[in-house]
């Protein structure tokens, strides 16, 4: 399995969380789900969420879908808009 | 129209964008930034935004209600940045041919907006902020 180096934008209770606006992650493995791991690996608040989803070039991702490293990936905690 | 803005949000142009001559009715929400929250007096909220995505978002929940209730004209704009008690933080406005489907086709928006837009609101309190919705319940303390 091969690994990628992605950049994430990271909006609201993740920020906090994880210290940054962006931030490069290595992941092992091509797929949302390999990088939802990853990030409860590397951040366990994030667990404490009460959901995060992954967006993959502004659209919501689901966890088969694979990735590139020239992605515009983001994470999206709870939204509160409105 | 949608848009994301810094700058306080004109209504009356939200409402003209979203206005039609063959439209007998103009349905208008105005969400405002209560002063108030889980019994705190809330000092100012601070409004953050995927832009990009929630533009796509907010077009995507729009197409859904013209294609359910045949709008005649529709306008969205958000607020982002610091926001106090008593401002406009979003307008919807759509127009129809009849009230009853602008009711519906307002509510339908403002709802999806809140569920799906990449949009987040923290709320600042005397002595503490707070992500809204983010957690099951919690206060980060500040300083």
């Amino acid at each position: 399995m091969s690994s990628l180096n992605v950049k994430l934008k990271i909006f609201g209770a993740a920020r906090d969380i994880m210290g940054g606006r962006e931030i490069l992650i290595d992941i092992n493995g091509q797929r949302v789900e390999e990088l939802r791991k990853t990030l409860l690996i590397a951040y366990p608040k994030l667990k404490e969420l009460n959901s995060l989803l992954i967006a993959v070039n502004q659209k919501y991702a689901s966890e088969d879908d694979l990735i590139k490293e020239t992605d515009e990936i983001a994470i999206i905690p709870p939204v509160s808009g409105g | 129209m949608i848009k994301i803005t810094a700058k306080p949000i004109d209504v009356q142009k939200v409402i003209e964008t979203a206005s039609s001559l063959g439209a007998g009715a103009v349905n208008v929400f105005i969400g405002t930034v209560r002063d108030n929250a889980h019994q705190k007096n809330v000092r100012w909220l601070e409004y953050e935004a995927y832009e990009a995505m929630a533009v796509a978002e907010i077009r995507t929940i729009i197409e859904e209600a013209a294609h359910r209730w045949r709008l005649m004209g529709w306008a969205v704009s958000h607020r982002i940045g610091t926001l106090k008690p008593g401002e406009v933080a979003v307008v919807v406005a759509v127009s129809t041919s009849h009230r009853k489907e602008s009711f519906e086709a307002c509510e339908f928006i403002i709802d999806a907006i809140k569920a799906k837009v990449p949009i987040w609101k923290k709320e600042v309190f005397e002595g503490g902020e707070e992500w809204v919705s983010a957690n099951p319940h919690m206060v980060i303390n500040s300083n």
